[in-house]
């Protein structure tokens, strides 16, 4: 009798990594998500943008639970998203995710900062948690930065530490949660290349940004949020030159032309 | 004659019995305080209950209140024969351990949300996160409040002095039973008092200047 409702119920294909399934959340009288559906491939790079206050942010987090939802399912590689415990703290550890505020560990290096989750989420061994550190480290460009603690660096070289530091976990897919939109403008850059190489390599990547030069470079699809909904889903090339929803056009006439 | 110099081996032992409830109570109370405030900002309902029952029934009961209610009912319902020093450490213990939970928590609520998310986004459980992540980063802010709390601790030891427990204190009743002055006592007493209280509040400013973390 249950065998019918188990091969209904694991429905997602292999290759999505992330499913959401009519998600909603409130903020008190604030209906932030409504009804959101989503799937994300693996290898695949998504692009969220929207206005502010769009619920684009709240999504973004909803993933790795920093958000709970209040209706809806979120998946990641086939597996609900467990309660508060364990078993999310193990999930969350293949999740990578990076913050606008970078969050960098303000009391550790930089070289700590990246060896922390691996030492005490990972357990892997202090030798080789550093090597790997190290090799993550100059892979983002800051390796010379190692040993001085984060308020010692530019915004531009934590966003890349905070990178480097979701790296180090391995995890299945990175979050990015407007990455560089706390950054002078000539930092930005060095961000974003480092992501754009991330993405080339083929990681699985949802990006919160008001980039839309990395969304046209980088993204596979672009999907645009709008009062707590998903408007509109389509391929950047579609997506900015061609724009079905009226409510994307007017979005991008501001943004696009001033 | 002089009465310190007369009776140097008495003060000397309310000295050290001082320095000794104060440790000892001392100790406890940071460790129930740090362990209470873990509970209060804990994701458990029942731990953050108990956290505030704690914090609420221990921080409003009179010291003194608490101390009678630990010689003259806890040796009657739980454990008889227990001594009157660790009775007394307990009193004061749980007492200050409030006290120490509040400052603790004031202290994790300084240190800015986006640390511990970053933290649970690696991973980590919530123990660890507050123990590697949050409570370093507080300790700092803690330390001038739990600074107070310690010296207000040393002179709440004098309670224990009247439970009989050899102290500071408890010296001038000795003496001024055997018809010394009672305000040269008092002087002595509150000399030995400033001596230790100083040496906490020095230990206190010299942690402080080597937590200093660059933000």
């Amino acid at each position: 009798m249950s065998e019918v409702s188990v091969t209904k119920d694991a429905a997602p294909a292999a290759e999505d990594l992330v499913v959401l399934d009519n998600v909603n959340k409130h903020f008190g009288a604030l209906h932030v998500l409504q009804d959101i559906d989503l799937k994300i491939a693996r290898g695949e790079v998504v692009v969220v943008i929207g206005p502010s206050g769009s619920g684009k942010s709240t999504l973004c987090r909803t993933i790795n639970r920093l958000e709970t939802v209040d209706s809806g399912h979120i998946s990641i590689d086939g597996k609900p998203l467990p309660q508060e415990g364990k078993p999310l703290a193990k999930l969350r550890a293949d999740v990578g995710m990076v913050f606008q505020a970078f969050n960098l560990f303000a009391h550790k290096t930089v070289l700590e900062n990246v060896m922390l989750g691996q030492t005490k989420v990972r357990r892997t061994e202090k030798q080789a948690a550093e090597t790997k550190a190290r090799a993550l480290l100059d892979r983002v460009g800051v390796g010379n930065q190692a040993d001085k603690y984060p308020a010692q660096l530019s915004g531009g070289q934590q966003q890349r530490v905070a990178i480097a530091r979701a790296l180090a976990m391995d995890p299945k897919v990175m979050l990015f949660d407007e990455p560089t939109s706390a950054l002078d403008p000539e930092m930005i850059n060095e961000v974003l290349e480092v992501m754009k190489q991330l993405a080339d390599e083929g990681m699985t990547m949802v990006v919160v940004t008001h980039e839309m030069g990395f969304a046209r470079s980088a993204a596979n699809r672009v999907v645009f949020m709008s009062d707590g909904r998903i408007v509109e889903e389509a391929t950047p090339d579609q997506f900015f030159n061609n724009p079905r929803s009226d409510r994307a056009k007017d979005f991008l006439a501001k943004i696009l032309h001033h | 004659m002089n009465v310190l110099l007369d009776h140097l081996d008495l003060f000397r032992d309310g000295f050290i019995g001082t320095v000794s409830l104060t440790a000892a109570s001392a100790a406890l109370a940071l460790i129930l305080g740090v362990l209470i405030a873990g509970f209060r900002v804990s994701p458990v309902p029942p731990l953050r209950a108990f956290g505030t029952a704690w914090v609420t029934l221990l921080r409003n009961t009179p010291l003194t209140l608490l101390f009678l209610v630990a010689f003259f009912v806890l040796p009657q319902v739980l454990f008889p024969g227990i001594s009157s020093y660790v009775l007394g450490v307990l009193a004061l213990g749980f007492y200050t351990s409030s006290f120490v939970c509040e400052a603790v928590r004031s202290g994790i609520s300084t240190v800015p949300l986006g640390q511990a998310e970053a933290a649970r986004s690696l991973g980590m459980t919530f123990v660890q996160t507050l123990r590697m992540v949050v409570l370093p980063q507080a300790t700092r802010t803690v330390l001038p409040p739990l600074s107070s709390i310690m010296i207000a601790l040393t002179k709440n030891s004098a309670i224990a002095g009247a439970f009989n427990n050899p102290e500071l204190f408890s010296v001038q009743k000795v003496l001024s039973d055997k018809g010394y002055n009672v305000m040269v006592i008092f002087v002595w007493v509150a000399l030995a008092y400033l001596v230790l209280v100083f040496l906490i509040s020095g230990f206190f400013r010299l942690l402080e200047r080597r937590m200093e973390v660059a933000r």
